[in-house]
């Protein structure tokens, strides 16, 4: 989602050119086609799927598929749909994103503006973070939710991803408050300003596009996480991931595609929403620093 | 005890020492200048000062109050930085008021404040935008009119007109002169350009290596030098150093080096001082500005030694109102500076005249003048 401009673009001939808008078409159509195929069948009859061809077009529309994977599917042993652990969801993703980025950001600004003995060691500590497997940190983790009397819980799930998430967005703006200016710090600090207020008001409304970068990272992995749900989530807490396994994978009674296909929708949506909201800001974060402006 | 003491600082990063035992008295008003190659550590002493560095040992006084470990918001001081550091969120104004906003100045008083410092420096149009869509020297405008808005006791500036193309440094230099003049406020200003050191300031703190090689006024500086850095360093073209032999006859000490003929030349000091004559027999460096060396009609009226000697013109530069004339002295290559319609051409004998009330001898072992 750059923004490519027509100018710095190579000119080609007439012949290339339908040549490439082809090329794009074709992978534009190969790789939209998983998609078309989820949203043509989460509006059939459970009977047109069965009964035949899955790429054709419902020949009776509804939209009752959609209505009962939210509200009133089996999900475990429960008919509830997939809307409390949509909500299960919100409730997790919401703080610890925040939490992760306004945490990624404090020690971005510490470990490049306020520098002290040991803080680059510190510094390759947390970006291990980065490397390890979740799978290495089930065990402990588990102990350690047990210790805090967090098992089971929303919070115990936001304490996890904030942990993991937070290597990330340190990672993020250390590199990206590198590039400040460290001067601006000092002319603050003469002027008065003290730790907090230097940060909230100098570095974090020049900070917009490495936010975006870090919300989207962090929205996106917490709210597709599958282990980290599945290992320490209980029924109340159990976010939609999870829940949309339950749900494809009950074995009572038949296998109501068209709800499944619904419900796939519904848990990629809020990710697909960040990405055409944000996307845009999030190229440019990345981007920042690498071409001089 | 003077505005702002400086007693005997050093500064260590680890086991290096980057500055040796630095020891400046400045006097309330004064235009203090820090000049030095890169990395001799002015910008440290000036950080020093404004407390964004710490002290390895020693003590730094503004208004006879010990300033070790006492943060840069309380000590009265304003700096504008090489970088300008503007905040680049904040409008013009927002910049200008951010530190009296911080010292929990009421707004009424801020915005009089504001308006003041933007007369003053005529910004008032500037006021509403972003840095970002400001000129270099409008920027620099603002940098100063943060500062100035603090009234505070000393102004730190460290190179603020290294970003500026020639033109308009040479405009905001006489500005930052008549700024001075006008508000009379004491001043550190650190820059590696000599010839900013010796407009602008009442005193200079000549820096090599750490050590502060010679403090003094601009006068002091340029006709005196303490060593053969400070000699070579101010000044443009730089001093010519030549190598010379003292022969001492009677009450007249001459100095005798050879002309690009191969004949020697002779040259009577006009202060033959006692110092001097214990050199005799011995080579020392003689220390000559270009504008000592001149063609006979053009030479200084009032000094009472004017030597003339003659030697091979080399090369001629003119630069419209004098000619640098190139010729070889005791094996090196030596400039003069004479009258654009001095008549010198390439390879012609010419006559030189010397004054020697402007030589300065330097002992080549120690590199200090000799006095
Ligand atoms: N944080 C640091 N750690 C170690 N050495 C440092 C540090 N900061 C500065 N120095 C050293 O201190 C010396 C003085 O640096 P300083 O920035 O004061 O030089 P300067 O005179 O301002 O030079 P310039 O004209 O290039 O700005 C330099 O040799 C530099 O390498
Ligand atoms: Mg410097």
């Amino acid at each position: 989602m750059a923004v490519a401009s027509a100018e710095n673009a190579v000119r080609t001939g007439r012949f290339t050119r339908t040549f490439i808008y082809l090329f794009l078409l074709l992978f534009a159509l190969f790789y939209l086609m998983p998609l078309l195929v989820m949203i043509l069948n989460s509006l059939k009859p459970l009977a047109e799927i069965r009964g035949g061809n899955m790429l054709a077009l419902p020949k009776q529309w509804t939209i009752e598929p959609w209505l009962s994977a939210w509200s009133t599917a089996q999900v475990g042993v429960e008919p509830t749909g997939l809307k409390p652990f949509f909500w299960n969801s919100i409730k997790m993703v919401v703080p610890a994103v925040v939490l992760s980025t306004v945490m990624g950001a404090l020690n971005g600004y510490v470990l490049t503006k306020w520098r002290f003995r040991g803080d680059t060691i510190l510094f390759g500590l947390m970006l291990f973070a980065c490397f390890i497997p979740f799978q290495i940190v089930l065990i402990p983790m588990a102990r350690v939710l047990g210790l805090l009397g967090l098992a089971g819980s929303t919070p115990g799930l936001v304490l996890v991803h904030l942990v993991y998430g937070v290597g990330f967005t340190t990672l993020y703006f250390r590199n990206y408050y590198a590039a400040f200016p460290t001067e601006l710090v000092r002319a603050a600090q003469i002027d008065g300003a003290g730790f907090f207020r230097i940060f909230w008001r100098i570095l974090l409304p020049s900070s917009g596009p490495i936010v975006v970068v870090s919300v989207i990272w962090q929205f996106t992995n917490i709210w597709n996480d599958f282990l980290f749900g599945a290992s320490f989530a209980d029924l109340d807490s159990m976010p939609m991931t999870v829940a949309l396994n339950n749900l494809v994978s009950s074995s009572t009674g038949v296998k109501e595609y068209n709800v499944h296909f619904a419900g796939a929708i519904l848990a990629a949506l809020p990710t697909l929403l960040v990405y055409i909201v944000a996307g845009r800001y999030f190229v440019r974060g990345l981007m920042a620093g690498s071409v001089k402006g | 005890m003077g505005f702002l003491d400086i007693n005997n600082v050093t500064k260590s990063y680890g086991s290096v020492e980057v500055l040796h035992q630095v020891d400046i008295s400045v006097e309330e008003g004064e235009f203090l200048v820090l000049v030095g190659p890169s990395g001799c550590g002015k910008s440290t002493l000036l950080n020093m000062i404004a407390g964004l560095e710490g002290i390895s040992s020693g003590e730094i006084a503004i208004k006879d109050q010990v300033m070790n470990g006492v943060h840069p918001s309380k000590r009265n001081i304003a700096m504008v930085f090489q970088s300008y550091a503007l905040y680049p969120n904040m409008t013009v104004g927002q910049n200008i008021t951010f530190g009296l906003e911080m010292h929990g100045v009421p707004k009424p008083e801020r915005q009089k404040a504001m308006n003041d410092v933007a007369k003053l420096l005529q910004i008032e149009p500037l006021l509403a935008r972003k840095p970002g869509q400001l000129s270099g020297g409008q920027r620099q405008r603002v940098a100063m009119g943060r500062a100035l808005v603090r009234n505070p006791d000393v102004f730190l500036f460290d190179e603020p007109l290294s970003n500026l193309d020639a033109k308009l440094r040479v405009d905001m230099r006489t500005e930052i002169k008549k700024l001075h003049q006008k508000l009379g406020t004491t001043i550190v200003y650190v820059t590696h350009d000599q010839i900013e050191a010796m407009t602008l300031s009442t005193r200079i703190a000549v820096m090599n290596g750490g050590y502060v090689q010679q403090l003094g006024t601009p006068k002091e500086i340029y006709d005196t030098p303490a060593n053969l850095f400070v000699a070579s360093f101010m000044g443009s073209p730089s001093m010519n150093l030549i190598s010379v032999g003292v022969k001492a006859e009677g009450d007249t000490i001459y100095a005798e080096t050879d002309n690009s003929e191969g004949e020697t030349i002779r040259l009577a000091f006009a202060q033959p001082s006692a110092a001097l004559k214990a050199h005799d027999g011995r080579q020392i460096t003689l220390g000559i500005r270009p504008e000592a060396i001149t063609d006979p009609e053009g030479a200084d009226r009032n000094s009472r030694h004017i030597e003339t000697i003659r030697n091979m013109v080399e090369v001629t530069e003119p630069a419209g109102s004098d000619t640098f004339v190139a010729s070889t002295l005791g094996g090196k290559e030596c400039i003069a500076r004479m009258r654009a319609d001095a008549d010198v051409g390439p390879n012609r004998i010419a006559d030189f005249a010397i004054n020697m009330e402007k030589a300065v001898p330097f002992d080549p072992a120690t590199e200090a003048r000799i006095v």
